[in-house]
């Protein structure tokens, strides 16, 4: 029997609980909020299967307006504690919601781990670049230079780039989509949900009041043709009007974007989301430096691996398997013993 | 391994040119480089002696570098242990056989002998290097500085190397056994068997023949060495201890609290959890339940001490018996997910072996110095109950009970132990089979069918309390109908809704404060230890002690007793509630001393709640007390009425 067959068909309405939202008017997490809770019905899953985790900030209060199981937890520690959920109850379907702040500086530990040890998670990662819910501070994704209240000069720091972390870190899924294409975020959230082991996605996201229009120049209306790359695997990487441009590998190891007239369609990259080595994809990830280049969207890794509940599950049923179910009385008496009789 | 343990021979054929002397106990202590396996020559003897039945206590002493510079002070390992023909709560305060493997661990450890002791040392270590490493400016063996013990030399490394020849193994090698020679020998000087220790020399080096070959040889060489060398005048004989019939193992603390947390899941019918990070002297635990796999156990190596105690949070989320184990800083990192799960109000046991601190303080030796972290170490009102072990076997019970109350209350619960409980052993009367409590989870069970319609998420409250325990609901994912979100946010009364209410904040910090106070009505009434009580009323002194320093107490007790002095005693096991009675116990005596191995927490608790004029004695050296430091204090306090009968008998520990 299939999960979808023994599953009660759902609308959107099942999934929102009864609490009053409470973003700010024009924030991109409701464009979120609404796509995840569009998808869920059609992912053949149970509400009573299904457990958001979040940590602290703004994109940390979506559990509570999910009619799931949900936790709204510490800052930065979401990956950790949903580690333990999933390891404790592999046939969950858990979901961390986290922001840029919380998944990358103050729970940037975390993050990593739970991607290198492939827990079966879904990662849902608004990077806005900004603090939003401690009112605009700069966050470890803004770019440098940025005027904040508490970088009144400029920030000096040098961002990060989350699908690099990602990948970095081992992750087995790794993609980026953003708040303003809903069906694009929808595939992209699919595919990550489907994925069995730790999916990352990280979905561009307007915070109107603290940072209002960082992503606009990539995903606005009249950019998005011309800026946003979609990498689709097997197809050569093209994008902009009528697929004019196209990104090419270089025989020094760099990726270029390029007019297709000038080199031809068969020069250039073809994507391989499931390459093992993931050095091409972090080259991808570097395509842009930033938020006003032409910014690939879509999936940048989707490999094959254990995933980390089921390795655990098996270790321990191997270990059953050899001596048996655990006794207690025969683990006190498993060291030396001896025996007083009565005197 | 089983053996009966058979009262009437020493187990040995002995030569009869040598004299036999009983001892009623004898502290030994072995000392030497930490690469020179003392601590395992300790083990061993311990492992002979419970095995001849003789009751024991034991304390390890390990520097926190792996391999400090051989031959210095800093990387002396030791390893003490009392046997005794009658039932001891210590380890000893003096050795009265100090086994020396150099220079250094003669010189860091002979201060601590008593007077007379016998001294046993590797002459072969006493080179001049050896001795100017150790700090010594003369041969200690030569200067007079050794004239109040018995001291006798024994070349060890070269009798092992002669000993290890028929091996083929190059002398280097061959001398790494050197310390099984030295077991062989004091073994023979306390007529204990060698049996179990080349069962597990056979064991534990089973890949290693060559080894296991060498260290049998070294053993019996050791052994035979005491027989003909006619270097002792007599051996000596330490009786069995009369113990109460029953089945016994020799257990260590951080094994017994890891058996308790697995029983303690068994009993439950829950899956242990346990997110860890390895810290000293905590580690143990872990890799205890990573051993026993096939109860289901789960034992995630975190990524930090964060992630530890969050993973057991989750896997609780989830209806795990989520556990995490630490130490010192361990604890500092963990209290904000503490404090989260004291708001979430799900189970999960806190496990501090505390260390010495602050910082990383001294990551080897032993303190009872965060009793007031735990306490109080959260930001906000956050209650956690606090269980505390006072024996090494004493962890397997202490650990039962953090686990009922983490489950019955849904709560977070400290289980505090220490460096002194958690590498100490000492035998262990095992709970006969099937008699441990059962306990039932009661996890909220899903809305009967039919109930689907017209219910919805909001009919199920989350924060709706059971009447006798406060608890709320334990509400698993997966469970159809129980769906809800919980979090750090204040949540309201009964729908554990956000709400940032003023009154409604009220309610709930007085309620998880009354849930927690609440669980002393299920502790059992203090039993005071105070044998006069009924005939000439309370004695003029209490003596209130929590955690480790039970043993030296009690010991402390006896022997003022044994002065013909009136003293009482009562021990903690639950620093948070207390028992229900505390107050009334405290108030009946007009003198309270509480020993512990801090500056004065628990003296401070009973002071602020009580309004009883305690007084504390503190230690704060990294070490237990000794019992004569207790016992003068006791003395002291107890005034004139006790010079009178003062200096009737000190020193021995005397038999209850």
């Amino acid at each position: 029997m299939t999960a979808e067959a023994s599953v009660k068909l759902t609308t959107r309405k099942d999934w929102a609980s009864d609490q009053e939202v409470r973003w700010c008017p024009g924030c991109g997490d409701y464009s979120i909020l609404a796509a995840v809770q569009l998808l869920l019905p059609e992912l053949g899953v149970a509400r009573e299967d299904t457990v958001f985790v979040s940590g602290i900030g703004c994109a940390a209060r979506f559990p509570y307006y999910m009619s799931t199981y949900g936790m709204h937890s510490i800052h930065g520690r979401a990956p950790a504690i949903a580690t333990g959920l999933a390891l404790s109850r592999p046939e969950l379907d858990v979901w961390v919601v986290t922001g840029d702040g919380d998944a990358l500086s103050i729970g940037g530990n975390h993050l990593i781990h739970a991607l290198r040890r492939n827990v079966n998670l879904t990662i849902l990662m608004f990077n806005n670049q900004i603090y939003g819910l401690t009112k605009g501070q700069f966050s470890p994704t803004s770019e440098q230079g940025k005027v904040t209240k508490s970088t009144p000069f400029g920030s000096l720091d040098t961002p990060f780039n989350p699908i690099s972390v990602a990948l970095g870190a081992e992750a087995s899924f790794v993609a980026r989509t953003h708040d303003l294409d809903r069906k694009h975020m929808t595939a992209t959230i699919r595919r990550a949900h489907d994925h069995r082991g730790a999916a990352f996605v990280e979905i561009y996201q307007n915070c109107n009041v603290f940072n209002d229009g960082a992503f606009e120049g990539v995903t606005g209306k009249e950019h998005r043709d011309d800026m946003l790359v979609p990498l689709v695997h097997g197809e050569p990487i093209r994008f902009g009007p009528d697929g004019r441009r196209g990104v090419v590998l270089g025989s020094d190891a760099r990726l270029s974007v390029v007019d297709v007239a000038d080199v031809g369609e068969g020069a250039l990259l073809v994507h391989d989301e499931a390459r093992e080595d993931p050095s091409l994809a972090f080259m991808l990830s570097r395509l842009a430096r930033g938020p006003f280049e032409p910014t690939p969207i879509g999936v940048f890794r989707a490999v094959e691996r254990p995933d980390y509940s089921t390795l655990v599950t098996a270790q321990i049923d191997a270990v059953r398997e050899r001596r048996g179910p655990g006794d207690v009385d025969a683990l006190l008496r498993s060291g030396t013993t001896w025996t007083v009789g009565e005197s | 391994m089983t053996s009966t343990v058979d009262r009437g021979t020493s187990g040995a054929e002995r030569d009869v040119r040598h004299g036999v002397e009983r001892l009623g106990s004898l502290v030994v202590r072995f000392a030497g480089d930490s690469g020179d396996g003392m601590q395992v020559t300790g083990d061993q003897f311990t492992a002979e002696s419970a095995l001849f039945g003789n009751d024991l206590a034991t304390l390890p002493s390990f520097p926190a570098e792996i391999r400090a510079p051989a031959g210095t002070l800093a990387g002396v390992s030791a390893f003490q242990v009392q046997i005794a023909d009658h039932e001891i709560s210590t380890p000893g305060d003096a050795p009265s056989v100090l086994v020396a493997m150099n220079p250094a661990a003669l010189r860091a450890n002979v201060g601590d002998l008593a007077t007379g002791a016998t001294v046993i040392v590797n002459s072969d270590a006493f080179d001049e290097r050896s001795l100017v490493k150790a700090g010594y400016q003369a041969d200690p063996r030569a200067d007079g500085s050794l004239a109040a013990y018995r001291v006798y030399e024994v070349p060890m490394t070269s009798l092992t190397v002669e000993a290890c020849k028929p091996t083929g193994a190059k002398p280097r090698d061959a001398e790494r056994s050197k310390n099984f020679f030295a077991l062989g020998l004091v073994s023979w000087l306390y007529h204990r068997r060698l049996e179990s220790t080349v069962e597990f020399v056979a064991t534990r080096y089973a890949s290693r023949p060559a080894v296991v070959e060498a260290n049998t040889l070294a053993l019996r060489a050791g052994w035979n060495f005491g027989e003909t060398a006619e270097l002792f005048e007599s051996s000596y004989e330490v009786p069995a201890t009369r113990l109460a019939p029953g089945t016994y193992t020799n257990v260590t603390g951080n094994t017994a609290l890891a058996w308790g947390l697995v029983a303690g899941a068994h009993q439950a019918g829950l899956k242990l959890f346990l997110g860890s990070y390895p810290i000293t002297p905590a580690s143990d635990i872990l890799h205890e339940l990573a051993k026993q796999k096939h109860f289901g156990i789960t034992t995630f190596q975190a990524e930090d001490e964060i992630a530890g105690v969050g993973a057991a949070l989750g896997a609780a989320f989830g209806g795990a018996l989520g556990v995490t184990t630490t130490s010192g800083p361990g604890i500092d990192l963990k209290a904000e997910t503490i404090g989260l799960a004291v708001s979430l109000e799900l189970p999960l046991v806190v496990v501090d072996v505390q260390r010495g601190g602050p910082s990383t303080g001294l990551p080897t030796k032993t303190e009872q110095a965060d009793l007031l972290a735990a306490m109080y170490g959260r930001h906000g009102e956050a209650p956690v109950p606090i269980v505390a072990a006072r024996t090494p076997s004493h962890c397997f019970a202490a650990a039962l009970e953090a686990v009922r109350i983490a489950v019955t209350y849904r709560t977070p619960v400290y289980l505090l132990s220490d460096g002194y409980l958690a590498n100490g052993s000492e035998p262990w009367r095992l709970p006969e089979p099937g008699t441990l409590p059962l306990l039932d989870p009661a996890f909220a069970p899903a809305p009967g069918a039919g109930a689907d319609e017209g219910t919805g998420p909001r009919s199920f409250h989350p924060y709706a309390r059971d009447p006798e325990t406060l608890a709320r609901p334990w509400a698993l994912p997966g469970t159809p109908g129980l769906e809800h979100r919980i979090g750090g946010i204040e949540k309201a009364d009964v729908t554990g809704d956000i709400s940032y209410d003023p009154a409604n904040h009220s309610t709930m910090v007085h309620l998880r404060a009354a849930k927690v106070s609440g669980i002393a009505r299920s502790l059992p009434e203090l039993e005071v230890d105070d044998p006069g009580a009924d005939a000439g009323g309370p004695a003029p002194l209490l003596v209130l002690g929590w955690g480790s320093s039970y043993g030296a107490i009690t010991a402390a007790v006896r022997r003022v007793r044994a002065r013909g002095l009136s003293v009482a005693q009562v021990h903690l096991v639950h620093l948070n509630p207390f028992a229900s009675n505390l107050g009334e116990v405290l108030a009946r005596y007009p003198r309270v001393l509480v020993p512990e191995t801090n500056l004065g927490q628990l003296v401070r608790l009973v002071r602020a709640e009580f309004l009883v004029d305690a007084v504390g004695l503190a230690k704060i050296e990294g070490t237990p007390f000794r019992v004569s430091e207790i016992e003068s204090e006791i003395v002291r306090l107890l005034g004139p009425m006790a010079s009178a009968a003062a200096g009737a008998a000190a020193g021995e520990e005397v038999k209850p």
